[in-house]
């Protein structure tokens, strides 16, 4: 008890100490030179009304100050009223900074004891909660709301009356809350009211706080902070889930790039494509020499890099495509496994292909500055570049969209996949308008490339990360559907990143397999099937 | 009448082929161990393993014919059975290592030591017994295939998309193989072998034994499989694959015919990846990657389906060139199997020996009673 109660006397003592320099002078805070003369008194109590003064005062080297004594290199001369810091062998002086050139002869050290020693501890503290930068503030306050440190109060309560910063402000009265809702002699109303402001902080420290009360506690605060940490909770669920919806999302608009111009070899052609995610990665690499030409020739242009690499990609792929139709796949119409077989062989030529040129280890492919970075939105964290990758999924979904339904290369589409003789005797040259229309899956999965380029590793092996996903989509989604493909897409990456806090990611992505696999029993023809004749072709 | 089933599979391509295996399995275990190593008849150890590897490829390749080549069933996951089995068999290497492995632990293998685990789990029972083991290596692909199959038949998913799920089947299985939580060794699976009944594994007599046992495993998988498709049940699993539903509208189950083949063929599988494990030494989650049940399916192409004895030419053929090519020009390997993939499909549809068959039968203007005209295989 001896100990408690001398700590209450120094609480007291500092207390009093601060509220007396506050009340001293309001108007000249940032004045020192008293709490200097008192330095020079050379007793232990003045000492201490010094250290006090300079913690509220606010002066930029007070905390030097504070500092200097703590480690014994403050000194004073009594005589001519000199508080000068030592230096190494000169000394400067303690309110300028400036260096004395001839030093009195009757510099001795500040004397420190106990009670000085823990006035400067709680000046320390002050310090930083008042110290000139918000941020540093803020910071400050932070610590204390970590610690939990009692004695911490009354600096907090100094420095609230003092504060403008809102942010700073908030900081500090939520740290004051902390110190009040766990201080056995506070008021329950107080305590109430502390817990309230700890509740609106929101976070999983607010949480931990509210959980962890002292075990002498009210019943009445302790349910409050039960109630407020159950709040919390179960806004934190929400915000979470939000999160989890968001990557989500930006997971399912990769697979739906990846994806969607497979929806159109496979989905509207009935050509498997095992070829597909080479052509994707044909696609990122294509933007990796963009990028290569840009940074050697025209550096200043680096920030359009992806802009130019789009239409070169959906060229590059488009028209690996159709020699890939016009050479091998025409001659299997008709044999869909024989297509998968063909189609997986040319995939591994292209793979060799890219390994023979770039070399089989990944190449560096940069952001643009307006893609980089991220933004905060609440408890939510949004990276700039995966939110342009869903835009830019949608926009490519519509503008595929709005080529096969609203050109006339689109209809010609539609009709040779729809009755192939009935097109040609239309005057369609269906041959033609095959390759074309395979020339435009493949140009997609090139444009997909380039976005993937963004957030994957651009090695020869990129493709074949992502075949086995896209076809699980265009099933899933239904072949011949588009939108099928979009809802498949969104659907597996929300489910998918839904169930990776529980069963982790890969668990998470086999029971999404087995998901499918099972969907599939269920419904052969996917989610959003055909019906009618062409079914069974 | 079983002497019987099995007779009626034996046309003379068949004949030939289980006299050409057997010979094969009696000589080149005698090349390796009687012909003393001087002799250019030698066949040294390394020829022996690989040999012993390539028969039991064309086991999995007889087991994909079987129901690719006869039912129309293309299996992209067939490598899955193949692993499982293999998997069944390495479990009991690795229970046989007994106090021998780095860590000495009487009761668990080193992984589960290295991962901190503190018994064995369940599924590990049982596995100390070679018996035991060899059920499990049937078992298990049968069993998985029995599910697979018998759901997917049954909801009618044919064509490409019973590809692309037996794809996503063998797919989740490897991302499941690698986790470490499994219990089966995680990324590094099953390795560091010392004794099979006994018998040190890296041994010539085992080697030998081991490659003559996996000839006879092609052997009856022939035998079986030739009574299978020549039986009546073989005509109508025939009839499935040219008109599904045709045959589903005579009253006939297709559901089930489908299944039967299938869960046999992935037995055969298994025990092909049984054996395959004991003679490389280690099995691996890479087993299970989707692109080596693929490879299976091109060696069932380049050697003929629907033919039996092609795809046992295939599987030795295509790896053969693999061996060759990775070791000459091992940057050309894919080039040259993708290649073979495109030309194949493109100017090869019935493969070697469905090609070779052709042309005899042509260059015979009128040709004697085949009891098995090629066939040709649709959609």
């Amino acid at each position: 008890m001896q100990i408690s109660a001398s700590r209450l006397a120094r609480h007291l003592f500092l207390v009093l100490a601060l509220v007396a320099g506050l009340l001293a002078r309001p108007a000249l805070a940032q004045d020192i030179s008293g709490a200097l003369t008192k330095l020079t008194a050379d007793s232990y109590a003045d000492t201490g009304e010094a250290i006090a003064d300079l913690a509220t005062s606010g002066h930029p080297r007070a905390a030097v100050i504070v500092q200097a004594i703590q480690d014994k290199t403050l000194e004073f001369d009594a005589a001519t009223k000199t508080v000068a810091i030592r230096a190494g062998s000169g000394v400067v002086d303690a309110a300028t900074g400036e260096t004395i050139a001839a030093p009195p002869a009757g510099l001795s050290p500040v004397r420190v004891n106990n009670r000085v020693r823990s006035a400067i501890a709680a000046a320390m503290g002050a310090l930083t909660l008042m110290s000139p930068d918000p941020a540093k503030r803020r910071e400050a306050a932070e610590a204390v709301f970590k610690s939990r440190d009692q004695d911490a109060l009354p600096a907090l309560e100094a420095a609230l009356a003092k504060e403008k910063d809102a942010a700073a402000r908030t900081a500090l009265q939520t740290a004051r809350a902390a110190l009040v809702l766990a201080k056995t002699g506070a008021s329950e109303a107080d305590r109430l009211a502390a817990a309230r402001t700890i509740r609106e902080r929101g976070d999983q420290d607010a949480v931990s706080l509210l959980r962890s009360l002292p075990a002498d506690t009210p019943a009445a605060i302790r349910d409050a902070a039960q109630a407020g940490a159950k709040s919390i909770e179960t806004s934190l669920a929400l915000w979470n889930s939000a999160q989890n919806a968001l990557y989500g999302l930006s997971l399912g608009s990769v697979l739906l790039l990846a994806a969607i111009g497979l929806a159109i070899t496979f989905g509207v052609m009935g050509i498997i494509n095992m070829a597909h995610g080479e052509l994707v990665m044909l696609g990122a690499y294509t933007t990796f020499m963009v990028q290569e030409v840009i940074r050697t020739h025209v550096p200043g242009l680096f920030d359009w890099s992806l802009a130019i690499a789009l239409p070169l990609a959906f060229l590059v792929s488009g028209a690996v495509g159709v020699a890939i139709e016009r050479t091998v796949i025409r001659w299997l119409y008709g044999r869909p496994l024989e297509t998968l077989l063909a189609t997986w062989g040319l995939s591994l030529i292209l793979q060799q292909l890219v390994r023979t040129l770039f070399g089989a280890n990944n190449r560096e492919v940069g952001a643009p500055t307006w893609m980089s970075g991220s933004i905060e939105l609440g408890h939510l964290t949004l990276t700039t570049g995966r939110m342009w990758i869903i835009v830019f999924a949608l926009c490519v979904f519509v503008g595929l969209m709005l080529i096969l339904k609203k050109t006339a290369a689109g209809l010609q589409m539609r009709a040779v996949t729809q009755n192939r003789s009935m097109a040609s005797a239309m005057g369609i040259r269906t041959p033609w308008v095959d390759a074309l229309t395979f020339g435009l899956g493949c140009g997609i999965a090139g444009i997909a490339g380039v976005a993937l380029s963004q957030i994957d590793n651009v090695s020869p092996n990129l493709g074949q990360s992502y075949i086995i996903d896209s076809f699980m989509v265009v099933v899933f989604g239904g072949v011949g559907n588009l939108w099928g493909t979009l809802v498949g897409a969104l659907t597996l990456g929300v489910v998918n990143k839904f169930l990776e806090p529980f069963a982790g990611a890969v668990l998470g992505k086999i029971l999404v397999l087995v998901f499918i696999i099972l969907f599939i029993q269920k419904r052969p023809r996917g989610l959003f099937a055909l019906k009618g004749r062409s079914v069974e072709a | 009448m079983i002497t019987h089933f099995f007779l009626k599979g034996l046309d003379r391509r068949v004949s030939l082929a289980l006299l050409l295996i057997l010979a094969v399995a009696v000589l080149v275990p005698v090349l390796n161990l009687v012909v003393p190593e001087g002799s250019p008849f030698h066949l040294p150890n390394y020829l022996l393993t690989l040999f012993g590897k390539y028969a039991t490829y064309a086991a999995l390749a007889l087991a994909l014919d079987l129901v690719w080549g006869y039912c129309g069933i293309l299996s992209l996951g067939h490598g899955a059975f193949f692993a499982l089995g293999g998997y069944a068999m390495g479990m009991y290497l690795m229970r046989q290592i007994g106090t021998r492995g780095v860590y000495g632990d009487p009761v668990l293998p080193d992984f589960m030591v290295f991962l901190n685990w503190k018994e064995l789990p369940w599924y590990w029972w049982g596995f100390d017994h070679f018996a035991f083991a060899a059920v499990m290596v049937v078992l298990v692909p049968g069993l998985l295939a029995l599910v697979f199959g018998g759901l997917a038949f049954r909801s009618r998913v044919t064509g490409v998309y019973l590809s692309i799920i037996t794809q996503a089947m063998t797919y989740a299985l490897l991302l499941a193989f690698f986790r470490n939580d499994m219990g089966f060794g995680g990324n590094n699976g099953l390795t560091d072998f010392k004794d099979i009944l006994g018998f040190n594994v890296q041994a010539d007599g085992t080697r030998a034994v081991l490659f003559s046992l996996s000839c006879l495993t092609v052997a009856a998988g022939l035998l079986i499989s030739g009574g299978i498709v020549n039986s009546k049940l073989g005509k109508v699993l025939v009839a499935i694959r040219d008109a599904e539903s045709r045959t589903r509208f005579i009253g006939y189950r297709v559901a089930t015919y489908k299944t039967f083949v299938f869960v046999v063929s992935a037995m055969l599988a298994g025990i092909a990846g049984a054996l395959y494990v004991p003679q490389v030494g280690i099995i691996n989650p890479g087993e299970f990657s989707p692109a080596n049940s693929i490879e299976a399916v091109i060696w069932v192409a380049v050697g003929g389906r629907g033919t039996l004895v092609g795809p046992i030419v295939g599987a030795v053929a295509v790896n053969w060139g693999k061996t060759w090519f990775t070791g000459v020009l091992p940057e050309l390997w894919l080039f040259a199997l993708g290649a073979l993939f495109v030309l194949v499909t493109l100017f090869l549809p019935k493969g070697i020996v469905g090609t070779w068959s052709d042309w005899r039968a042509k260059r015979k203007a009128a040709p004697p009673s085949d009891p098995t005209p090629a066939p040709v295989p649709a959609e």
